[in-house]
Parts: C-alpha cells; structure tokens; sequence
C-alpha cells in the first residue's frame, strides 16, 4: 500500500463512508479526524511483550479510537482489535522487536470488543475485554452496511499485502544468502500472508502459475517452474540451484506487481462471500491432501491461514449476515472455533506439526471439521444478497 | 413398510398427530408446494384401513391388499407405525451410510432429525429436499438440492433411520440405550476394518433406481454436515433377498438363488413375532421398531467360481438352478434336514449353510434378511471387491442374529470362501407417526 493510497483511505475517513483502520509507521500515519484515546486524550499505549499485552485503557467512547503498539518483545507481533465473532475492526501486522505503531479504528457500536497481540503471529493471541461506550452516529441501511463491509474487507487485504511483500523479502533475502535454515523457516511465515488473501492473490491469470504454481502444471514451452514451490522443493529436496537466486529475484519482482495491482481492487459483497468459500475448498482440496506443500509439508500453516483469510471475510460481512440471518453467524462462530481448536491441537512452536506427522484419523476429524464449516458458509453469499 | 399388510390390530389405526416439532426448518413445512397434499394424503397411509380410503385418489394402493408389488408411481409411504424400508418389499438398489455425530448437544441432532425428516419425506415422495431446490431459488446460494434427480420418478425410494450404541453414550442418554443393542461379539474367522464397522447412527436408502438413492444420502448427509460426519458408506447393486411373496428370489453373487425362505411382508405374526419390538420388549420409545444388523462379507469370488458345481450345491445345501433344498424338488418345498441321501448320509449336509442357518437347528429363531449384492471395483491383487452387504432386522439381535451367525462362522463350509470385514449394528426407532419426526419417541 503507498502513501498516496494511504492518505487518499484518510480523506475516506473524514468523510465518514465507512469505518476505517489505518495501519502504518508512527511517524509517517497520522490521522485526519480526531480520535479518542484515553481519558487524557492521547492515544492507548499497548505495551506488547513475548509473553503480555498491557493496553493502558480497557475502555473508550465509540468513534475513532486510537492505539500507539511498541513492540518491546523478541518477537514479530501483531495487534488486533476485535468485534462480536472476532470480526477485525482493526489490525497492525508485522510489528517488528522495538517498533512502534499507530492503529486507527473507527467503532460506532458501543459493546464488548477484545484486544489482542500475537507474538509471533500466530494463534489467538494475549487477549484482553475491551469496553466502548456510547454510539457513534453512522448510517445503518443496508447499502451502508454492505460499503462497510467490502471496504473493511479490502483494508483486510491491503494489511496483509503489507505484511507479504515485507515477509516474502524477508525470504527471499535468505534463499539468495544461501541461508537454508533460515529460508526453510521463513517459507511458511511469508505465505501465511498470501494463504489469508489467495482469493485475490491468485485473481491474476499471469501472476499465479509464476508464483504458486506446482512442479507439474502445465507449462508453455520453455517456461520454467518457478515461485514460492520451487524454492520450496529446492530448498527441501533438491538444494539451492544455479538459479535459485533468480527464481528468488523474480518473485520479488511479482510479489510488488501483484501489490500495485491489488491497491486498486474494489470488492464486492458476493466476492466476499465466494472468496471465505473458495478458501475453504482451497482446505479441503490442497491442504488436508498435503497436496500443496508437498516438499515442505508445512501444510498446516497454510490451512490455518486459509481458515483466518475466511474468517476475515466473514467478519467484514458479519453486520450484514447478522441483520439477514441471525442463525448464520453464531454458527459460523461456532464452526470456526472448532476448527481452530482442531488445529491448535497440532501447534508446535510458534508454527505447526510437519503435515507429516497427521494419522489418516486426524485428516478425518479435519475433513469433517471443514465440511461443517464450509456449509454454512456457502450460504453467506445468498444470504447478503436476499 | 406395511404397505401391503392387512390391518390386524387395532393399534395401526392413525393416532392423534403430535404438534409439528417447534423448531421445524423451513423445508418442512412444503406449504403450498407438491409436498403438502401428498403428505397429507399419505398421512398414516402405511396402515391398512387408513390406505385403503386414502390411496384410492392417488393410485399408490394397487397391492395394497394382494401383495407386494410397489406401488404404480413407486411411491412408498414414509409414515406409518412402522419405518419403511424394513418389510417394503426390497427394492433392487441401496446406498447405505454410517455417520458419526460431531456434536455432542441432544437438542442439535434432535433439530438435524426433523431437517432430515423433512428432506426424506419429500424425497420418498419423488420431491426435491425443498420446494424449488435445485434450481429456483437464490442464483448466489449454492442449490438446496443437489439436483441429480431431477425428472426421476420416487423409485419407491424408502430412507430408514437407525442409532447405535454409541449415540447414546456421545449425547449422555445410556439410559435409553436399548439393552437388545449389545455390542456385537467377535465371531470366529471376522477380519473387520474399524473404517467399514460401527457407527453413532446409519441411514438405508432403497430405491429402484440407483441414482435416486445416492442422492438421497448425498442430500441428507449434506444437511448433517456440522452435526454428523460420513464414517463408511456402501453402495448394494442387486438385492439378494426376497421380502415379499410377489418377489422371484434374487441371487446371490456365488449364483445362488437367496432368501428362499425369508420372511415375507404376508406372514404378519411372524414378522411381529421376529422382527418388531413389541411393548414389554424395551425401552418404550423403541416400540414398534426393529434392530438392523450390517455385515460387509466379502465373496473370494474367484475361488468359489473353480469349485465344482457339486461341491457349491453341498455347500449350499440347494442346487444351483430351481434353488430347491438338497432333500426337495421344488424351490419352496422345506428343507427336511432328516432325509438321507441314497448313501444313508445326510442329503442336506451337516455343514451346508441352509441347515446350520435353518430356525429347526437354531430354536426357531428367524431372521428377516434384506441384503445386497456388491462390487467395489478391484483389489490391489486383481480381484474383484465383490460380495454380499448383508442387512437383517430382528427383534432382539441377541437370541435371533448372535446364535445363527455364531454357527454359521463356527461350521458352515461356506466361511472358506467369505471374509466379514465390516459391521455394525443399529437400533431402528418406529415409524413417523403425521407432523412428527425420526426417532420423535426418543427426545420426548
């Protein structure tokens, strides 16, 4: 996302069309309307560690309100404030040991919200209840309602692509230092990011088969196999090549195409919908089979991100399936945690287990797990439009 | 079903209908659509006295006093005292499936029972899961129905619901655990797959046509995702066993004519007698129901085919052509397990399969089998996945099916040939009485 994009989102805000986050570094985000903090009018300091997350109010009258992140920890946080369903109403990725960052996040509905920093980026993080009181003024017809929600699903994407293109450098930088260790951990880091957004991210008939394409697809003549699972298999099975370095440069390369090209995407609320469905199939189809990771077998990174990028439309949706349908969201909650207990089952470290190691007993229970999930969310799409 | 029973008791006249479940999903209702009349009309159809006045508009009762010819427009009732499928005349297709429940809320798998008993009646009835479901509603939604019987006829398309053991220990209800659903005992020579056995609960679909049964227990396996999950399921092409005395006798894979001497829908006390629970039998709530034992038995086809005509009829106890008992002429002349041969030896021999499973050599006890032929495609080593998936409903599993297949894996020569590698068994609650649900005597 660049500035200019950013500060054009800014002007959105003042504007009031729809609920804004911003995400940036403290000393380039500031915002463009008044917002809330603390009683003494300054920002909320979260004082993120390894092991705590101390935010200094767990209260704030609704509207804009403001948070300040330090990172004083060891490892990469994230910060996240969530609604009923943990809708994300607001998000700071990729908060580096030492760094500061500022979130802006617009909340007219007073009620029960939560915080949350994750180090290490994983897993439901260190929560803490968070209290808003009082109500914001703000339209609340359905049009509105559905703005909100495909603008909260594009500042989803645009948080992630800030976090993907950074990462996957990040990986890129080590394959290029011959860095295998370091590579191999960095491998399933960088496409947590792009696993939350494949939807979009693969919307690019050019850029895919270059980026994510498998050994044996089928190839025109002379185009080599090359992106994150050639590396993988070089990485894993095969060693660094000759050319890995320049398979290397050239996802670089993509991966800030791909991000010129995503700024611009607006969505649509039936696109949301269809995306937290086919992130699902992408579960079922690539990752229980270990079908995607095959050289790595870190398959389980992906389906957890798979499951949190469906869980991210969802919750941009989630005003507009809660009007429509009062029965879909809280089994769509209910649902989701299942699978996110099943999962965490399989956690080890700040990842998870080789695919590897799963009995055909635990592809079972995951598959199940999946199919209940994946039903209800089929009818999202319906439903926001009935 | 008792479609062609002649109304013996008082008991099958209609009762006063329970109220409509309070959480009934929207499908179930189907007012106004093609599901509503023919419900009504159905209503308690299965017993005698009710059908003959109702099916007389709409053309489903032609058997209903002489036998047990499906009916003209393949519609089976789904309500009646007792559940359909069981002594419905068998139909030539199953798809069978075993679920286990993924939830452990009662009042959830009671809500997912009266979807899915919305779903099978209209279904049974030649409907789709809901009105317009597969092409009329919502273009964003994904069809209701999946829509691969469209313009087929119901096929006499019976759905039967049963439960194991082990529902009742995940929803913390075994005290309504029937004491006749005993877990099986090991029987000698059994080679069962843990993933082809058991299960929390089973739905049987019978149909004429084969495709209108698989997309019975698509749809109703798609409506249990969240609350059940697939544990095994098993496609029947041919059914090996008469239920009814309008049936010719099927046969069997080994070529065999099969269940000669079945019990048939005609013989009402004795299908009261072995196949349905009767009040006093235990717990209430399975009154009127019947307990189905599943065993996939695997053929070792390519053996049995080296074997000698002779030796396959000794094993049998029957010839291969009339099916006639070994001591007979005829196909359903009785066996006389006395009658010697010319050699002074048995003519039915001591280790043949009709004697060891005939009632005179187990007590009377009787079975009422409802089996199919099955095909899985190939082994790794080049044979055939072939055998006979056999289903019986008995009225206590544990003096009637125990006793016979414990003699029969003990000493019937056949065993050289079969390998049992699934099984499972179920309780099968009675039938729907109007407006209520599967296993409604259960939850309430």
């Amino acid at each position: 996302m660049s500035r200019s994009t950013r500060r054009s989102a800014a002007v959105l805000l003042t504007a009031g069309t729809a609920a804004l986050v911003l995400a940036g570094c403290t000393s380039t985000a500031q915002p463009a309307a008044p917002a809330g903090g603390d009683a003494a009018g300054g920002p909320i300091t979260v004082n993120a560690t390894d092991a705590t997350c101390e935010v200094s109010s767990a209260e704030a009258p609704a509207g804009n309100i403001s948070f300040a992140i330090r990172n004083s920890g060891t490892k990469v946080t994230e910060f996240y404030l969530y609604g009923t369903g943990d809708r994300i109403m607001g998000e700071v990725e990729n908060i580096g040991p030492g760094l500061s960052r500022n979130l802006i996040v617009e909340v007219p509905d007073g009620g029960a919200y939560t915080t949350a920093c994750k180090p290490g980026m994983v897993g439901d993080g260190i929560r803490n209840a968070f209290t808003v009181t009082g109500t914001a003024t703000r339209s609340v017809d359905t049009n509105a309602k559905l703005a909100e929600a495909t603008a909260g699903y594009k500042r989803y994407v645009a948080s992630q692509v800030e976090a993907l293109v950074p990462k996957t450098q990040e990986f890129v930088d080590a394959v290029k230092a011959g860095k295998v260790d370091e590579a191999k951990a960095l491998f399933p880091v960088s496409r947590t990011y792009w696993e939350r957004i494949e939807p979009v991210a693969e919307s690019f008939g050019d850029l895919d088969p270059k980026m994510d394409g498998r050994e044996d697809d089928e190839r025109e003549p002379g185009v080599g196999f090359t992106g994150f699972h050639r590396l993988e298999k070089d990485l894993w099975v095969d060693g660094l090549a000759p050319d890995s370095a320049a398979v290397a440069d050239q996802l670089m390369v993509d991966m800030k195409d791909l991000q010129t090209r995503v700024a611009p995407l607006e969505f649509t609320p039936v696109q949301l919908a269809n995306g937290a469905k086919e992130l699902l199939d992408e579960v079922a189809t690539g990752k229980i089979e270990g079908e995607e990771d095959r050289y790595s077998h870190t398959d389980l990174w992906d389906f957890k991100a798979n499951i949190d990028g469906s869980q991210g439309a969802i919750a941009a949706l989630r005003p507009v399936i809660d009007d429509k349908d009062p029965q879909l969201g809280p089994t769509l909650d209910q649902r989701f945690a299942a699978v996110d207990a099943l999962l965490d089952k399989y956690r080890e470290g700040d990842g998870y287990k080789s695919y590897l190691t799963l009995t055909e007993e635990d592809k079972k229970s995951m598959a199940a797990a999946v199919d209940a999930l994946g039903e209800p969310i089929s009818q999202v799409a319906g439903v926001v439009t009935s | 079903m008792s479609t062609t029973r002649p109304s013996t008791r008082p008991a099958e006249a209609p009762q006063t209908p329970p109220p409509t479940p309070p959480d009934e999903p929207p499908t179930a209702s189907g007012e106004g659509g093609g599901g509503f009349s023919r419900r009504r009309l159905l209503g308690f159809a299965g017993a005698g006295v009710a059908l003959a006045g109702a099916g007389a508009g709409i053309g489903f009762a032609a058997g209903a006093s002489s036998g047990g010819e499906p009916a003209r427009d393949g519609v089976v009732p789904f309500r009646g005292r007792h559940q359909a499928g069981i002594v419905t005349p068998a139909q030539d297709r199953m798809h069978f499936v075993s679920l286990d429940l993924t939830s452990t809320d009662r009042a959830e798998v009671q809500r997912l029972f009266q979807k899915w008993t919305a779903a099978a009646e209209r279904m049974t009835a030649g409907l789709e899961t809901s009105e317009n479901g597969a092409v009329g509603l919502n273009p964003y939604s994904p069809p209701a129905d999946t829509g691969e019987a469209l313009g087929l006829p119901a096929a006499s398309l019976t759905l039967t619901l049963g439960l194991g053991a082990s529902f009742f220990a995940k929803l913390g209800m075994a005290d309504e655990r029937p004491p006749a659903l005993i877990d099986l005992p090991a029987f000698t020579g059994d080679q069962l797959d843990p993933n082809r056995s058991g299960g929390d609960l089973c739905i049987q679909a019978c149909s004429d046509d084969p495709q209108v049964g698989v997309h019975a227990i698509r749809n109703l396996v798609r409506i249990g995702f969240g609350t059940t999950a697939v544990r095994w399921s098993q496609l029947g092409f041919g059914r090996t066993s008469s239920t009814s005395t309008a049936q010719a006798t099927p046969r069997n894979l080994f070529g065999f004519k099969d269940g000669t001497n079945n019990l048939k829908a005609e013989e009402p006390q004795e299908i009261d007698q072995h196949v349905w629970v009767e009040p006093g039998d235990g717990p209430d709530w399975m009154t009127g129901g019947s307990y189905l034992v599943a065993r996939r038995i695997r053929m070792h086809i390519e053996t049995w085919d080296r074997t000698s005509l002779q030796e396959q009829e000794q094993i049998v106890g029957r010839t291969k052509g009339e099916g006639n008992p070994l001591s007979g002429q005829k196909e359903f002349d009785v066996a006389n397990l006395a009658a010697q041969g010319a050699d002074g030896t048995p003519a039915i021999p001591v280790d043949a399969h009709i004697r060891l499973a005939a009632a005179e050599s187990l007590n009377g006890v009787k079975i009422l089998r409802r089996g199919y032929n099955f095909v899985d495609g190939s082994d790794g080593s080049g044979h055939l996945d072939a055998g006979l998936f056999f289903v019986a409903f008995v009225r206590n599993p544990e003096t009637q099916f125990v006793p016979m297949q414990r003699a029969l894996a003990n000493k019937d020569k056949m065993m050289e040939y079969l390998e049992h590698n699934g099984s499972a068994l179920f309780a099968c609650p009675p039938g729907l009485a109007d407006g209520g649900y599967w296993a409604q005597s259960l939850f309430t």
